[in-house]
């Protein structure tokens, strides 16, 4: 029988068999941020022990660094500092590369990692941040873990990993207008629950994923971890050979030729089994939106927030119940039209410049609302440069937007800025969890073009009958 | 070196209900509890949103389950399915360990939490639904003598009415739980392995090595 993308990268990595479906994988790659990267760091050193290959560990600043401009060590959030000092020293004692604060490589651990070549296709990398499935999108066996088997990553190369199942995600057919990566993404989670993935590491295959720019591709591998997936990956195509070609850290000259032949290599054989299949047809989706506060309790623009009544089953019910209360929605409501304090693009998720210049489309000459707080923070320093050349951030600033220094920012809430109280924010994060985004705040999750559209119209908006 | 973690064969305890599904690492504890570089000091905010009724002064919500008898010194959750999604935090399990939990028992679990869990001397145990809620239901009676027997190397759990139920765990962690073993430690005794891999590795994949 053929052999997955998941299982040919995992034969790749495999030091030892231990027995009982669990396996020494080899790491190519950790990445580190400032908020657990640091804590592993120092645990390591703690324990009297060293960072093995430091030249192929790196770290950002990016969870707990203010994104406000003329930002340094200080931080809104009380002891924020304690985390960049720490992280800094730590990283710099262990001789791996730091792209701190002021240096134009900063950014969004996910988003850095992949625009500086730093992850390639057919590498595994970890990274305490659950958020690391992003990465598969290059074809990479990327997946979050904890600060503890980060200090394991660090010491060994390795990892020891129980494995899991398979699953084959397929979206074809053509995306509607106005419908992006991050709704076919909201679809999935919203269709099969946010534990369907549970697990079970993905590959996303299907016309549509293979015509989703690279960018978008991210977006898309980036909630795997919300529908409770070990992760998620994309076969890489042309499309990600493109992406990587030239990039810093990516391989140059004869080297590079090789590694393109061997990186073609890496697809699913015809015959390989999952233990799930799924399929979509992309013409069934519509712009999402959550009403709740799981990724699972997603709804469409053109929908209403469902009654629990309705729910398929007493978990479900109950779930809703408890939802619709925290985000103060009522049975049978549309969801469109929904009335917003706050908007925010930014977050691994959606960040990047195509995501910008989407945004710019939608703004086209528009206006924030009165009394909507928007926000957008760039994913990387370069997505900030690129986007600054093109005259993003005065268009954005012109209709209204706060542009930002590129970092996590307000994706969550860590005692420093946040949204106020039972504030209700639209947002292209990847969150929507009670308190995430501040104290009761009520997280609508959206692509960032739909975000764009409820800015300027003050309410929860259809970006279709904007555009 | 070889460090050593708490070890887990078997336990007694009374068992705290908190039923809902997808309790994400957030609501086990919020980002803002997460104060310093450290791994101590995290129990306080554990559930703090839920816990207290002013979270800055520490008011306690008399209705949450853990500030109840006999729930406040149980060493066993109970939760619904996908327990300990979203975040990676291992702060998560670092605060309900120093809180004193021992034990969690759910449908399924984050798979990230499930590791921090293994790692730390917690025991996930992955049982039924409908024998999760039963625990739940005579949980809820809040007696004392209600009391769950984890019994990690026979891989049972016996209900309070003496009812017997078989898990399943991964031989890897189930001995790193209950030897206590450091996994850095056991891997490093692997080491040619390791070096022999990446020998042979640098000669296929060349591009892979900055």
């Amino acid at each position: 029988m053929g052999r997955t993308l998941i299982q040919k990268l995992w034969d790749a990595h495999t030091v030892a068999d231990l027995g009982d479906d669990a396996t020494l994988l080899y790491m190519d790659r950790v990445f580190l941020h400032e908020r657990t990267g640091s804590v592993s760091l120092k645990g390591l050193e703690a324990a009297g022990r060293k960072v093995r290959n430091p030249e192929q560990v790196f770290c950002t600043m990016d969870h707990i660094v203010d994104t406000l401009p003329g930002r340094g060590d200080e931080t809104i959030m009380p002891s924020g500092k304690d985390f960049i000092t720490t992280t800094r020293d730590a990283a710099n004692a262990a001789g791996i590369t730091l792209f701190d604060i002021g240096d134009d490589r900063q950014g969004i651990v996910h988003v850095v990692s992949a625009e500086q070549g730093i992850t390639l296709p057919g590498l595994t990398q970890v990274c305490p941040d659950s958020h690391t499935c992003t990465l598969g999108a290059l074809g990479a066996l990327a997946w979050g873990i904890g600060s503890t088997e980060g200090e394991h990553a660090l010491a060994t190369k390795t990892l020891a990993v129980n494995k899991p199942k398979s699953m084959r995600v397929s979206f074809d057919g053509t995306l509607g207008f106005g419908v992006t990566a991050k709704d076919m993404i909201l679809h999935l989670i919203g269709e099969y629950t946010a534990s369907g993935g549970v697990g079970h590491a993905i590959e996303f295959a299907g016309s549509a994923i293979r015509a989703l720019p690279q960018e978008n591709r991210f977006t898309v591998c980036n909630m795997a971890v919300e529908f409770a997936a070990f992760t998620g990956l994309i076969p890489p195509d042309d499309t990600t050979i493109e992406y990587v070609h030239g990039r810093p850290y990516a391989p140059t000259g004869k080297t590079w030729d090789t590694a393109v032949e061997y990186w073609k290599t890496l697809q699913a054989d015809d015959d390989a089994a999952y233990d799930k299949n799924i399929s979509i047809d992309c013409a069934d989706i519509v712009p999402k939106v959550t009403w709740g506060t799981s990724p699972g309790h997603t709804g469409q623009i053109d929908g209403v927030v469902p009654d629990p009544s309705e729910a398929p089953d007493a978990n479900a019910r109950s779930s809703w119940e408890r939802a619709l209360e925290y985000m103060d929605l009522k049975p049978g409501q549309p969801i469109e039209g929904v009335p917003i304090d706050a908007a925010f693009i930014g977050s691994c998720t959606n960040s990047r410049l195509s995501d910008l210049r989407e945004v710019v489309k939608v703004v086209d000459g528009h206006r924030v609302a009165d009394g909507v707080k928007a926000i957008v923070v760039p994913g990387s320093s370069q997505v900030k440069l690129a986007a600054e050349a093109e005259g993003i951030d005065k268009a954005l600033i012109e209709a209204g937007f706060e542009w930002r220094e590129s970092g996590c920012s307000m994706c969550f809430y860590a005692g420093g800025e946040s949204f106020g109280d039972q504030e209700r924010v639209i947002s292209s994060t990847n969150r929507n969890f009670e308190n995430r985004q501040g104290p009761r705040t009520r997280t609508h999750l959206a692509s960032p073009t739909s975000v764009a559209a409820s800015a300027i119209a003050g309410k929860i908006a259809d970006v279709r009958k904007l555009r | 070196m070889t460090l050593t973690m708490q070890k887990f064969t078997t336990l007694s305890s009374v068992a705290a209900p908190i039923m809902q599904v997808n309790i994400d690492t957030d609501a086990i504890i919020p980002s803002r509890e997460m104060k310093g570089v450290t791994k101590d000091g995290l129990s306080v905010g554990m559930f703090a949103n839920w816990r207290y009724t002013d979270v800055d002064a520490r008011v306690e919500n008399p209705d949450f389950i853990l500030n109840k008898p006999p729930f406040r010194d149980a060493e066993i959750l109970l939760s619904g399915e996908n327990f300990g999604c979203g975040s990676s935090r291992e702060h998560a399990v670092w605060a309900l360990k120093e809180w004193g939990i021992r034990c969690v028992i759910a449908p399924s679990f984050g798979t990230i939490f499930y590791g921090n869990c293994v790692r730390n001397g917690i025991l996930p145990v992955v049982l039924a639904e409908v024998t999760v809620k039963a625990f739940a239901a005579v949980a809820e009676r809040g007696r004392e003598t209600d009391t769950l027997i984890i019994d990690l190397v026979n891989q049972e759990v016996t209900g309070p009415d003496q009812d017997v139920h078989a898990f399943d765990i991964a031989a890897a962690d189930k001995e790193m739980l209950v030897e206590g073993l450091d996994p850095i430690g056991l891997t490093l005794k692997q080491d040619d392995a390791i070096l022999a891999f990446r020998e042979k590795d640098k000669a296929t994949r060349p591009w892979v090595y900055l």
